[in-house]
């Protein structure tokens, strides 16, 4: 009997350990698969236009004819635009919150900056809507025509919908992904770091710049390019403050159209497969650009979370 | 002179952060203001019980689809939950070190980075047009797909902080491995396993994207899983995009009651089932 029962523990053990294997396993499969799928459906416009599909400006369902140059530019700015605003202030952020704040105010703030990360994209979307582009269109852009309307990029008629509203709302998104991974990656700093440098004269600033930076770059670098990678994929609050046209315009008050907008826009409505398929590939392009970014970014980060090379001295 | 510099110098980065800080709330209490504002004057009783009524007519309410939310929430969950979970335990109970592990945990790293309208397309792709209609199901599917990666990921940071002297006290009594994740040391970080599961619900609860071409949305109840069904970011999307000022009106509405959810799922999850130690 008790063999018996021991013969049963490890044939349960072995399933236990399969099931938790093949689950494992099934990560990577689904990554393969998510990308296959798409190239599958994707392939009678692959084969249709080639190259020509990410070079051409024309966009016309009815004369079947599809480029996707207007949606990657329309990703492309708004995405950096995000970049530029997010970026500093994220980690800014980050700085005030791991080198500065006292614990309980860390918490709060945290919390609060984790927040911002929790509201859901639409409800962005809405308050883009109805408070970011009105006020873009009546104060912001009027001033910025005024005062910087020498430059391309501010000329034009103030809209409210358009590119400066898509970069901002993305700002304010991906704005959490950069704070929190720059805090991840600076509270991986060994405080041995921090306590040299001080003990050197260094001013708290100076302790950063010369101890924390440094040591953190390359992770601060990842955490970036996540936010760009989170920039270029986000889709419902972009979609409803870009403009959605197809033009494009150097101004960034001008309406533009991004590549996941153009998807949820349009996806029920193509009534072809060469239209579904053409949508496809923009999804797969987005997918393509956010797997490869991901990648060097999550690179980046988890160098810095194993220390650097030649070991840390604990 | 230099120091003096220094000192200034110092003063000045530091309040530059600290206005950084207060930048970056800025939109926070700004999306939660007009929400709460204009949100609260349109949320009333009919709101929770009415359908939807016809375009621009007022009096109508999101009943639907906050129970759309809620199924496709709950199959996401039965399906994402315990697939995370039994990953999470492969990397840390039985592989922790292998080339396998790493792999698979970077891929899950990198899965959490694709943006959710790519699960909405592949989904479509696979299930929708094979099943020839968009259904509640099908959006389970891609909500779950969204939460796997991040369950694996939160079920893995605290399966690591179970101390390995219980497992050892496990395998001391002759207890085997399987029955010592099993019965110890998933016991053991239950709370922070429900805590990332807490947040990865709260997180899929307000996604759009990924539901616009798999469950579509409904105007009235779906009759069963295999049905189109509203969901509250579809509608609140589709509301916001019409030219109706009732429709607004549930908009914004329909996204107090959205970022509710959001907000009390993440204060639960985290001061209610808050542990410092395992």
């Amino acid at each position: 009997m008790s063999k018996q029962y021991k013969l049963t523990a490890s044939l349960g053990d072995q399933i236990l350990r399969l099931l938790t294997l093949s689950m494992a396993i099934g990560v990577l499969v689904l990554m393969v698969w998510m990308g296959w799928q798409m190239f599958d459906t994707a392939r009678p416009s692959i084969q249709r236009f080639g190259l020509g599909f990410i070079t051409s400006r024309v966009w016309d369902p009815v004369k079947e004819q599809f480029g996707a140059l207007p949606f990657i530019y329309g990703t492309l700015v708004t995405s950096f635009l995000a970049l530029l605003l997010a970026a500093p202030i994220g980690l800014g952020v980050a700085i005030f919150l791991n080198e500065m704040a006292e614990s309980r105010f860390r918490a709060v703030v945290g919390f609060l900056v984790e927040m911002l990360a929790a509201i859901p994209s639409v409800v962005y979307g809405l308050w883009g809507i109805f408070v970011l582009a009105p006020w873009l269109k009546t104060t912001v852009e009027p001033g910025l025509a005024k005062w910087l309307g020498f430059i391309p990029l501010f000329q034009g008629t103030p809209v409210g919908f358009g590119m400066l509203a898509g970069g901002l709302i993305l700002a304010v998104m991906i704005l959490p992904t950069i704070a929190a991974i720059s805090r991840e990656v600076m509270a991986a700093v060994p405080n041995m770091q921090r306590e040299a440098a001080l003990a050197l004269g260094a001013t708290k600033w100076e302790m950063i710049r010369v101890a924390v930076l440094p040591y953190a770059k390359s992770g601060i670098m990842g955490g970036i390019m996540l936010g760009l990678g989170r920039a270029l994929g986000e889709t419902m609050a972009v979609t409803m403050v870009i403009g959605n046209r197809p033009d494009i315009l150097a101004s960034l008050f001008a309406p533009a159209y991004s590549m996941a907008a153009v998807i949820a826009n349009e996806f029920t409505e193509a009534t072809y497969d060469l239209y579904l398929s053409a949508l496809v590939e923009i999804g797969l392009i987005l997918f393509g650009i956010t797997l490869v970014l991901n990648f060097f970014a999550r690179l980046l980060v988890w160098s810095v979370g194993r220390g650097p090379k030649g070991g840390s001295i604990v | 002179m230099n120091d003096i510099f220094r000192k200034y110098q110092n003063w000045l980065m530091l309040i530059v952060f600290i206005i950084a800080t207060i930048i970056a709330l800025i939109p926070l209490f700004g999306v939660l203001g007009y929400v709460l504002k204009n949100g609260l004057s349109a949320l009333n009783i009919q709101f929770f019980i009415n359908l939807p009524k016809a375009m621009g007519l007022p009096g109508g309410g999101m009943a639907n689809a906050i129970v759309g939310t809620l199924i496709m929430v709950l199959i996401a969950s039965l399906i994402g939950i315990p697939i995370g979970i039994l990953a999470a335990i492969y990397l840390t109970e039985y592989d922790r070190h292998s080339w396998l592990s790493t792999v698979v945990r970077f891929a899950t790293d990198v899965l959490t980075g694709i943006p959710s309208i790519i699960v909405g397309i592949v989904i479509y792709t696979a299930v929708v047009l094979k099943m020839g209609n968009f259904s509640a199901l099908a959006g389970g599917l891609a909500l779950a797909i969204i939460m796997i990666p991040l369950i694996i990921r939160s079920t893995e940071e605290m399966l690591k902080l179970v101390s390995h002297s219980i497992r050892e006290a496990g395998y001391a009594l002759g207890i085997s491995k399987g029955k010592t994740i099993l019965k110890i040391v998933l016991p053991t970080a239950a709370k922070g396993i429900i805590t990332g599961a807490m947040l990865a619900v709260a997180r899929v609860a307000g996604e759009t994207a990924p539901l616009l071409f798999t469950a579509l949305g409904n105007q009235y109840w779906a009759r069963s899983l295999n049905e189109p069904i509203a969901s509250l970011p579809v509608q609140i999307f589709q509301y916001a995009t019409s030219p109706y000022k009732e429709w607004h009106q549930l908009a914004w509405a329909g996204s107090l009651v959205l970022i509710l959810m959001v907000i009390i799922l993440n204060l639960v999850a985290r001061f209610a089932f808050r542990s410092r130690s395992i």
